[in-house]
């Protein structure tokens, strides 16, 4: 037998690709006859516009059209009754303005440059009405989403009466996903009735389902590419309202156009993280015996649509907790729509739920650690079902012991190197680990390759290779042999890559196709080769490649030629069972951080990082560790630097670049040590693969907070954690 | 760095720079006077906009990744979009426009830049490597080959830019110890975090010992 290809560190299918610029991301296409696009934005955040003079830049070289609400062909899904009034921003369809950077017109011309130098020449003049950006001046206005109701289990705010409590607060700011890749899309209407776009998303059916509702053309017509995409994190869960517009303009010159976001408009144009305010209340016996938590949060919206995410969530069944009630409400701001940005709501409430607890240790003279243990949930609280597979206290132990956890000082501010205080801090994290349905198509060819297709998406996981690894030990076929094909519309069905559910939904689907496959070869051999007459399909095994009966080996390869096949295709469709209701499924996350905090400056460098993820069979560990760092680097940005920031006088971001907006860059970044407990849940799915992509970042704000806490005395509850909170 | 000389014996058919600039000269000189043609002269006359076009160009000849180019372009036109957009080496990427990512890396006559802060028409005579000019054929860069063996990436879309970088940070002699790695790469952000992998495979290639 080959060895198992799940669990080795293959490299990337697509690396050579990727290292040699030869992958092509959206904005590589090139439709014959393309024009380029830029936008014209709302400099006011509330307002009408009263008029649009595009005539000067009508006139420019190479200028093909302005298009706005004034000449914008209809689109036929914004007319559809709907009764929701807050079903998102359709864009050019009036003339209200109800953000900052909201666009009011795109120019469309022969060059970048001369659409870019056009759109500078369109006069847009607005009648303002006063706008609300101020999150804290209007926590006044929050309201409950009717589907985000009041959590009890017990009794409500029992924390109050605990021996031992404390109450806080904790704010996020809005943080931006701010991928490296610039969003945009190239449309291209073949026909008048035929629509091709090239889209940054993670999910081209998804791109295709709203294309469909707003265009109302058949999926037939609408073809979506996006094989490869620059980074989302998140922004690439929905099509955006530029989308919309640039495929409005392409319809109405009949001609491909392709628009490419400013990194300014990546700030107003395809979602952040909201700011949230958190109020944790929480209580314990005076051994450390958890009695209550009370976790309430605002987080902020846009006037056009509710985005709601699950930031209280985890305060409900992280701990055995006897008492704990929730609440969650939104206020809707002069900003575009939020959409979820890695860790989601999870990653804003873990920062409260894991300070707290960091807290009420202190408070308890406990180590943290101890406390985490001593509440731990050997059965989910909420849902009161026993886990499907949970190895937390196995990932404390791990990560204690390879951070140093012993030469924390339980006492704040005692320990020092090189004229830098030091401290140590920890965090959990939790994340519901789905499987969703998916369909994969598997192709034999009689060459002996096999080539997968699904709708799949890949934002940087490395989602083809884990699927060859999947596919290499499902069928015995060479790794080296399979190809997995993704991001195109015209494939079959699979979900949105979001939610850490990839390898889960998709991963299961190519399980399912390839042993599909084999029997369909068994039967075929059964039915016509006469070395295996009499065998029936079900008996005949399968071993590397081939099939197997008695003494009686025959490669796929050889089957398909005698049977004179060119190729054999098989579709198959996988989804979970009912296993939901049985056992209660989530990855987990533990996050050490070894920081210095410069007494004089404020100044926080993280030395260590030891994050474990107890996340089921690691597929391929060398593309699992990377995106364990990768959510650390994010969860860095989090914890010390990111903030977008608005001036409340115009409603604008102040901070809309990367020179100002500080995302991590190398020297941020310490050494990470990233350790799995890599055992297979027998539960969710044939690979036994939990997810990974949001437990990576979840809680990892917290272990900075609870580390510079332990360096220096101070509680930062607000973040990022900048120098100034600490002088 | 060595100034390109005026005139190529070598290649008599080459402009110089005067001469560009004469060129440009003349055509400011067309287009100043069809900015002070009065307003209703230049509406009734808008076909001559396109026209104008013609008129705002420049010539340039660069190579690019041992390739001669004799082009025609705006000044406005940056190194990278003339890349991407013209060229159709879509390889280099553009992260931030603004010399903040370098996403965008290329090097000119060896050293490494940030393409979309430098204008095409500013590389006359110079040599430019992207992300296609590194490898020799099919066989890789040694710093190519240790990104895909350290995964120094995961959505791939800063890669070109970080691996141009690298080879630069490495001849420079800035890759002496992790510390310094990070330094002197941190010009170049990922957003995927691979940071910790990117350091590994410079000082894996350093290491080697190979000729960068």
């Amino acid at each position: 037998m080959k060895k198992q290809a799940v669990g080795q560190s293959m490299d990337r299918v697509d690396g050579r690709l990727k290292v040699t610029g030869t992958a092509r991301y959206f904005a590589d296409h090139q439709p014959e006859g393309m024009l380029y696009a830029a936008l014209v934005c709302s400099p006011v955040s509330s307002g009408r516009i009263t008029a649009i003079d595009a005539a000067k830049a009508l006139r420019a070289p190479g200028v093909a059209d302005v298009v706005s609400h004034l000449n914008a062909p209809p689109v036929p899904g914004y007319k559809a009754d709907n009764p929701n009034p807050k079903q998102g921003l359709k864009i050019f369809y009036d003339d209200r303005i109800y953000s900052n950077g909201q666009p009011v017109a795109i120019v469309v011309a022969n060059t970048l440059e001369r659409a870019v130098h056009a759109a500078s020449l369109v006069k847009v003049t607005y009648a303002q009405e006063v706008h609300k950006t101020d999150m804290d001046e209007n926590m006044g206005q929050a309201f409950q989403h009717k589907n985000m109701k009041d959590y009890l289990r017990g009794e409500a705010d029992a924390w109050k009466k605990a021996p031992v409590h404390l109450e806080a607060e904790y704010n996020i700011p809005i943080e931006v996903h701010n991928p490296m890749e610039l969003a945009g899309i190239i449309a291209h209407w073949e026909t008048p009735d035929q629509l091709t776009v090239y889209a940054k998303t993670q999910g081209v059916k998804s791109v295709q389902q709203t294309l469909k509702t707003l265009f109302q053309l058949p999926e037939s017509q609408i073809t979506v590419h996006s094989r490869f995409v620059g980074g989302a994190f998140g922004m690439g869960l929905r099509i955006w309202p530029m989308e919309v517009a640039t495929i409005l303009a392409a319809k109405k010159i009949r001609k491909p156009v392709k628009l490419v976001i400013t990194r300014k408009d990546m700030f107003t144009l395809v979602g952040y993280r909201p700011a949230a305010r958190q109020r944790i209340g929480i209580g314990a016996t005076t051994d450390g015996k958890l009695t209550g938590i009370t976790h309430e949060a605002v987080a902020n919206t846009s006037p056009y649509e509710d985005f709601t995410e699950a930031i209280v969530n985890m305060s409900r069944m992280m701990y055995a907790c006897p008492n704990v009630n929730t609440r969650y409400q939104l206020v809707p701001l002069n900003l575009s729509t939020p959409v979820w940005m890695r860790g989601p709501g999870e990653a804003t409430g873990a920062f409260a739920l894991e300070s707290a607890i960091d807290e009420l240790a202190h408070q308890l003279k406990m180590d943290p650690l101890q406390l985490r243990i001593l509440n731990h949930a050997d059965t989910d609280p909420e849902k009161h079902l026993p886990y499907s597979s949970k190895y937390l206290k196995e990932a404390y132990e791990m990560g204690a012991a390879k951070i140093g956890w012993q030469q924390r000082s339980q006492t704040p501010g005692q320990l020092q190197e090189n004229g830098w205080l030091v401290g140590y801090g920890m965090s959990s994290g939790v994340f519901s680990a789905g499987r969703g349905r998916a369909t994969a198509s598997a192709t034999l060819k009689a060459d002996g390759t096999l080539v997968i297709r699904s709708a799949a998406a890949d934002i940087g996981p490395g989602t083809a290779t884990a699927m060859v690894q999947i596919a290499a030990d499902a069928t015995g076929i060479d790794a080296k042999k399979i190809e997995f094909l993704l991001g195109e519309s015209a494939y079959p069905e699979a979900p949105r890559q979001g939610g850490s559910s990839t390898v889960s939904t998709v991963g299961s689907a190519v399980n399912d196709v390839c042993r599909s496959l084999q029997q369909k070869l068994g039967e075929m051999a059964s039915a016509g080769i006469p070395a295996f007459k009499g065998v029936k399909a079900e008996n005949i095994q399968h071993e590397d490649g081939q099939l197997v009966a008695g003494n009686t080996r025959l490669d796929y390869a050889a089957l398909l030629q005698l049977q004179q096949l060119p190729e054999l295709t098989v579709t198959t469709t996988s989804q979970a069972g009912d296993e939901r209701k049985h056992y209660a499924m989530y990855s987990f996350s533990v996050h050490f951080t070894k920081v210095h905090v410069h007494p004089a400056t404020g100044v926080v460098r993280i030395k260590h990082i030891v994050s474990v993820a107890d996340s089921g069979t690691v597929v391929n560990t060398k593309t699992a560790r990377s995106q364990m760092i990768g959510g650390v680097v994010g969860g860095i940005g989090m914890a010390l630097t990111e903030e977008a920031l608005i001036d409340h006088r115009y409603g604008r971001y102040v901070n809309n670049n990367y020179a100002d907006y500080h995302v991590p860059v190398n020297a941020d970044t310490p050494p990470t040590d990233v350790l799995f407990i890599n055992k297979k849940d027998p539960v969710i799915n044939p690979m036994g693969a939990k997810g990974m992509g949001e437990i990576a970042l979840i809680g990892f704000a917290a272990a900075v907070s609870n580390a510079v806490f332990n360096a220096t005395g101070k509680r930062v509850r607000d973040l990022p954690i900048t120098p100034d909170k600490l002088i | 760095m060595s100034q390109a000389p005026n005139e190529n014996p070598s290649c008599p058919g080459k402009r110089d720079k005067h001469e560009a600039r004469r060129d440009f000269l003349k055509q400011s000189s067309a287009l100043m006077a069809l900015a002070l043609t009065p307003p209703l002269v230049v509406k009734a006359g808008e076909h001559d906009e396109t026209i104008a076009g013609l008129f705002e160009k420049m010539p340039v000849s660069l190579e690019v990744n041992g390739k001669a180019y004799q082009l025609s372009v705006e000044p406005r036109v940056t190194l990278l979009d003339l890349l991407r957009e013209q060229l159709n080496l879509t390889g280099t990427k553009k992260g931030c426009d603004h010399g903040q990512c370098g996403a965008c890396t290329v090097h000119v006559n060896g050293q490494r830049i940030n393409s979309c802060l430098t204008l095409a028409v500013m590389q006359e005579g110079k040599k430019i490597t992207t992300i296609e000019g590194l490898a020799q054929g099919d066989t890789l860069h040694p710093v190519q080959e240790a990104f895909i063996k350290h995964d120094g990436f995961q959505c791939g879309y800063c890669t070109p830019g970080q691996i141009m970088s690298a080879v630069a940070c490495i001849r420079e002699g800035h890759a002496g110890s992790p510390e310094e790695i990070r330094e002197f790469m941190s010009g170049n952000i990922c957003r995927c975090g691979a940071y910790d992998n990117i350091v590994a495979a410079i000082t894996a290639v350093k290491q080697g010992g190979h000729t960068v």
